[in-house]
């Protein structure tokens, strides 16, 4: 076989934290499950709370710190999204690994639990008969087996599951916390980041840790050692202040053709529409001079508009219907004309 | 050979209009490795440019030997063997398709062909590539099952092959997608760099080119650079040497286009419909994407009417195209469109006028 190229690790991989006391800004999780790293008792678990706080990382770090590298293999089972987990899967393969008895070997210096752990990641994206199949798998094997689940909506996972869990919310990381481990990364690669691009870093992300490491790499990758807060903004897909400015500026002056030439622009330039109605949607809330039922109204159309989008609509009707929509809102027309 | 594909640049270091993002490419894979990456942007603005560009500078002029085939992969789902058959460009060094082209089985194709490129692994005495790339077009196309079993696909397989993405709207590629890869937008050249495209062409070629004719054609192309030198060529052919007051001609299912929002300008009749809906048809027959029919009939539509009824009509074009979306046939909905507008119209008139 020919030699591999050796293969630059993503960041957020390289830099998952290994130890569940590593994990950064969750506390109250961090505490209960140092205390179960020494009485070995643990409870079925439910992790919920945005992207990119850190969920995956603690559930996979408490298995490691509990079994070790060895035994892991044979006690942990992990499941997400992109392996198949339909009302079969749960039937048959979980069904199975949890049916599993555990020995009573143990490596020394680990715990060792006499019990398996299974890892449901994006639980939410389970159906609900998957999910209503696993409510007596998990009472009639709790002896040998405990369940990770972890999710972004709690409202998406059933109430019976939730009921059966120790449940923990993941808080999205503050300001100060991420900039500490971006500063720590930043410092491991020989990276040079001003105190700007650093801030424009925690706003783009928004709390998701993994994707300011994510958009580090790659604007490490594109533009050497020394970043600048507009690189960041390049290579983010987040679109520059300016122009949801000047759309809006567009929507503002009352003149539709104004505000017609203005979409066509964005849309030639490639901007996503996606991500512009969301950025649209901050501008609007924030300024200050726009009644609140002007608010509404715009919000109301970004809404529909968003689902639209799912649906497949071309983005520039879509955009423009936005935009005209807006302009009817500030300039206090009716929805609808009557003659 | 065509103009566009002729002055087509083949190295990114000739890459005139979008030279930052070539410059940051080369970069990119100036150290060994190279991330997944996801190209969006309009139409004619040089994505596919940049990509072939890319590959060159990555293997050399090995990629550039191409051969096209129509392979049939049988896959075996279970319960049933299905066959698909696929036009791909491919190299020893890369492979080129369009998945969406199989349509509700893309997510077939999507996951066998990357297993089968990761099994067939190039090798290479110096150790130097140990990796094929796979460009897939119009990803924006494929469906949501498709582009899911894609994000697991390429992590399985990160180690032996690169995927190169190529889209007109990253909205509708998943995030999960997105962001595994490395974004490059890619905006249409300004009318600006069209002018100097066409006239770099114009003086390669040894036309001369009369003032102001250049940027007339960079009006008439919408941004997209690919149309602006198709253009360019169509009036070289109908008349040489150029004189200055030379008319551009337009596109004909354009014109065909802006017949038909005269024709619903000038009366509003059940009749008037009939007519409108034997000349969609016309256009549908001859493959033009519903959707550039509705957005070039507004758009002509918009021309020649008041402010008030723009708004209306904007938000029922888009209405329509959203619906058209989501059912199958085309043709309802253009219909049902012209039929809206003929209502809200006549009304306005006879409001007016009385």
């Amino acid at each position: 076989m020919a030699p591999l190229v050796p293969m630059s690790q993503p960041w957020v991989e390289k830099y998952r934290p290994r130890q569940v006391k590593d994990v950064a800004h969750q506390e109250e999780v961090v505490r209960v499950l140092t205390n179960t790293l020494q009485t070995a008792d643990l409870p079925h678990m439910l992790f919920y709370g945005p992207p990119g706080t850190g969920k995956t990382t603690t559930a996979l770090a408490i298995a490691y710190q509990l079994y070790g590298p060895e035994l892991y293999k044979s006690r942990v089972l992990e499941l997400n999204a992109s392996d198949d987990r339909g009302i079969n899967v749960v039937r048959t393969k979980i069904k199975d690994f949890a049916a599993v008895a555990v020995g009573t070997t143990r490596k020394a210096g680990y715990p060792c639990p006499p019990y398996k752990i299974i890892i449901l990641d994006e639980a939410d994206s389970m159906t609900e008969d998957a999910q209503n199949a696993l409510r007596r798998t998990m009472e009639t094997y709790s002896k040998v087996t405990r369940f990770f689940f972890i999710c972004n909506y709690i409202s998406r996972i059933i109430e019976p599951l939730a009921s059966r869990c120790a449940k923990f919310r993941f808080k999205p990381l503050s300001e100060e916390v991420m900039s500490s481990r971006v500063m720590h990364i930043c410092n491991e690669e020989g990276l040079n980041l001003d105190a700007q691009a650093l801030s424009t870093l925690s706003a783009i992300s928004q709390g998701d840790l993994r994707r300011a490491i994510t958009y580090l790499q790659s604007a490490a990758r594109l533009f050497g050692s020394s970043i600048s807060s507009s690189d960041l903004i390049s290579v983010s897909g987040v679109i520059p202040e300016d122009v949801v400015k000047s759309l809006l500026a567009a929507c503002r002056s009352g003149e539709f053709d104004m505000a017609n030439k203005e979409v066509s622009n964005i849309i030639a330039d490639g901007y996503p529409v996606s991500q512009l109605m969301a950025q649209f949607l901050d501008v609007i809330v924030s300024s200050d001079d726009i009644p609140d039922d002007q608010k509404a109204r715009i919000c109301k159309k970004l809404g529909e508009t968003d689902k639209c989008l799912v649906d497949g609509a071309d983005e520039y009707l879509q955009l423009l219907d936005v935009a005209s929509e807006t302009i009817r809102a500030l300039f206090n027309m009716p929805q609808t004309l009557v003659f | 050979m065509l103009w566009v594909d002729k002055y087509r640049p083949k190295t990114l270091d000739k890459v005139t209009v979008h030279d930052q993002v070539a410059q940051n490419l080369r970069k990119l894979v100036s150290e060994q490795d190279c991330p997944h990456l996801l190209f969006y942007g309009p139409s004619g603005s040089g994505k596919k440019t940049l990509i072939l560009a890319l590959i060159k500078q990555m293997f050399g002029a090995g990629a550039e030997k191409v051969k096209l085939e129509n392979k049939t992969w049988k896959i075996d789902t279970g319960t049933r063997t299905l066959e698909i058959e696929l036009a791909m460009l491919s190299s020893s060094h890369h492979v080129e398709m369009n998945p969406s082209d199989a349509g509700f089985q893309d997510r077939y194709v999507v996951q066998e062909v990357i297993k089968e490129m990761a099994k067939n692994r190039p090798i290479d005495a110096k150790g130097k590539r140990a990796f094929k790339v796979l460009v897939l077009n119009e990803v924006d196309k494929l469906s949501r099952e498709a582009q899911h079993s894609l994000r697991r696909t390429m992590e399985k397989y990160s180690s032996s092959c690169r995927l190169i993405l190529c889209c007109n709207s990253s909205s509708k590629v998943t995030e999960a997608v997105r962001s595994r890869c490395l974004n490059v937008r890619v905006n249409a050249p300004s009318e600006d760099q069209i002018v100097q495209v066409l006239e770099f062409i114009g003086k390669k070629e040894n036309l001369h080119l009369p003032a102001g004719f250049a940027a007339r054609i960079a009006a008439q192309s919408n941004r997209n650079l690919r149309r602006a030198i198709l253009f360019f060529e169509t009036c070289k052919v109908q008349q040489y040497p150029f004189t200055s007051n030379q008319v551009v001609p337009p596109l004909d299912w354009e014109q065909y286009v802006s017949e038909i929002a005269t024709d619903i300008l000038t009366e509003q009749s059940p009749k008037r419909l009939y007519a409108v809906r034997q000349k969609f048809y016309e256009l549908l027959v001859n493959c033009i994407p519903p959707e550039s029919i509705l957005k070039k009939l507004l758009a002509e539509l918009l021309r020649k009417l008041d402010a008030d009824l723009k708004h209306e009509i904007c938000h029922w074009a888009a209405h329509y195209e959203h619906k058209m979306r989501l059912g199958s046939k085309a043709i309802f909905h253009l219909e049902a469109f012209v039929a809206k507008f003929m209502s809200v119209y006549k009304e306005f008139l006879v409001a007016t006028f009385g």
